[in-house]
């Protein structure tokens, strides 16, 4: 492999981008967040920093800046400190794996709009979202607090309960496209959208993901109201903020792969591209805001009992259709 | 078939949050916009005067008795006349609870409850009002009252010419 200097700035141009993106668009993804819910709930909103409320992230952001960093006594230091690192950096580099446009042509070089077009991309992505369960885990474990123990057990139990039917629920989607490459997924529904053959690996993969960022009808490691605020109750300051920030990103990442595995990625008429991928992105992020705002929080077992006896037999029936379906046609 | 059920109901609870979402908020955006509260509202407390100007407070003491959280303190005293008044009368906004029981225990109508709710202060000691605060120049609520017309005999009037008060009987006239 040649490393051309422009290729090396095209790929920091890139990594830089995918940064500045997904942060902003995850600190404005709070502040829709609070706006659509205020809406659901006949309020306004924050509407008071800024035009509409629009600097409220930036105000957000000083604040949890010049907050206290508290430690609380018999903490295990290193572990508090390792936590919230753990739950943002796997959640921004699963976008690293993810073709957010068609492959540009710049100074004669094709650019794929993809940090990393990996030959096992699905693969790592399944890796880095158990990783980003340790966040949860180690910052209620080292937070010598129990409703923080409490919700990184939930953390866990709920990681094992979800993690294995998502990854089920991807199986169909590598049988149809035949490769773990998101580009070649992607390329795989220019005519179709798997969504249309796989509508229950949707669905398997929709409730997943809901569960994976930790969202309302399966926030159990969070569960404000009976848990305080779980895993995250003894953390104060910007590293509340990176757990709270990694939350949005995961949001972000996991509705960018749902578009990728189901919805066509890039693909679409008219629009460019990346606008097509952004209005899929921002779909799923409004979508489990509308969620959030109307459903109730399941039990700890009723979310094991739906992991276990609904969706992961749901996914492994699907599995064989799908496999049927495939020699049938030949 | 629970599960058909279920997904209804799922469906039912998102459409009902959707059109919640273009409704008109309910919001009053508190310093710019600011909602007429009822005439009765229970806000800032004062002390009213009669018609004739004079002041309603007799210094009884049983707003003060009334009040649960003991906000209220007066010092009575007595004019030449014989009508009394407090000498100075004291309420404790930041101990008050706006619960009216001294606007009701009040046989004068003095003390009264108006809808001024924004009384906020910088400094705590500001909340604690004294009678010049606390005084109008009004008779709020009930403006024709005036106590003394109908009690307090010979104070303001001569005996006999209150309002339902006959002429005195005069004792030897009624001998046989």
């Amino acid at each position: 492999m040649i490393y051309d200097p422009i290729d090396i700035a095209l790929l920091l141009g890139k990594i830089a981008l995918v940064f500045f993106v997904i942060l902003t668009l995850a600190a404005y993804l709070v502040f829709a967040e609070r706006k659509v819910l205020a809406w659901i709930q006949d309020r306004k909103g924050p509407n008071r920093v800024g035009p509409f409320g629009l600097l409220q992230p930036l105000a957000d952001l000083i604040k949890l800046l010049t907050k206290e960093d508290f430690r609380p006594i018999g903490a295990d230091k290193w572990l508090f400190y390792l936590a919230p690192a753990m739950a943002a950096i796997p959640a921004i580099m699963i976008f690293a794996i993810v073709p957010f446009g068609a492959p540009l042509t710049l100074f004669g070089h094709t650019v794929q709009l993809q940090v990393s077009d990996l030959n096992v991309g699905l693969l790592l992505f399944m890796a880095l979202s158990s990783v980003a369960v340790y966040g949860v885990a180690l910052g209620g474990w080292a937070s010598n607090s129990k409703y923080a123990l409490l919700g990184s057990i939930r953390g866990l139990a709920q990681l094992i309960s979800y993690e294995l039917s998502m990854g089920l629920s991807l199986v169909p989607v590598v049988m149809l496209a035949r490769s773990f490459r998101l580009s070649d997924i992607v390329n795989a529904q220019a005519g179709c959208w798997f969504i249309v053959y796989q509508p229950l690996a949707f669905m398997i993969f929709l409730i997943s993901i809901a569960a994976e960022c930790k969202r309302i009808p399966f926030d159990l490691p969070e569960a404000e109201g009976e848990l305080v605020a779980g895993f995250h109750t003894e953390y104060s300051g910007m590293r509340f903020g990176l757990f709270f920030v990694g939350e949005y990103i995961n949001i972000i990442v996991l509705g960018g792969l749902a578009t990728t595995f189901f919805l066509g990625g890039w693909h679409g008429p008219f629009l460019p591209p990346a606008v097509w991928f952004s209005a899929k992105v921002l779909a799923f992020a409004f979508l489990f805001i509308w969620v959030r705002g109307t459903l109730p929080r399941l039990r700890y077992d009723q979310l094991m009992h739906f992991g276990w006896k609904i969706l992961t037999p749901l996914a492994l029936v699907n599995i064989l259709v799908t496999g049927w379906w495939l020699v049938l046609r030949g | 078939m629970k599960i058909l059920s279920d997904i209804a109901a799922l469906v039912t609870g998102m459409w009902i949050t959707w059109k919640h979402i273009f409704r008109r908020p309910v919001t009053i955006q508190y310093p710019e916009e600011k909602r007429t509260p009822y005439p009765r509202y229970r806000a800032r407390i004062v002390l009213t005067r009669d018609p004739d100007g004079g002041e309603r407070c007799v210094a009884c003491q049983l707003c003060s008795g009334a009040c649960p959280v003991d906000c209220i303190t007066m010092q009575s005293a007595e004019d030449k006349d014989g009508r009394r008044y407090a000498e100075w009368f004291r309420i404790n906004f930041s101990r008050c609870i706006f619960c009216g029981f001294c606007a009701e225990a009040c046989p004068t109508l003095a003390i009264q409850m108006t809808p001024d709710f924004e009384i906020c202060k910088r400094d705590i000691m500001d909340l604690v009002y004294e009678k010049e605060d606390l005084l109008i120049d009004g008779c709020g609520k009930s403006p024709d009252y005036n106590y003394y017309r109908h009690a307090g005999i010979g104070v303001t009037q001569p005996r006999g010419s209150g309002a339902e008060e006959k002429p005195p009987v005069d004792v030897r006239g009624l001998l046989p």
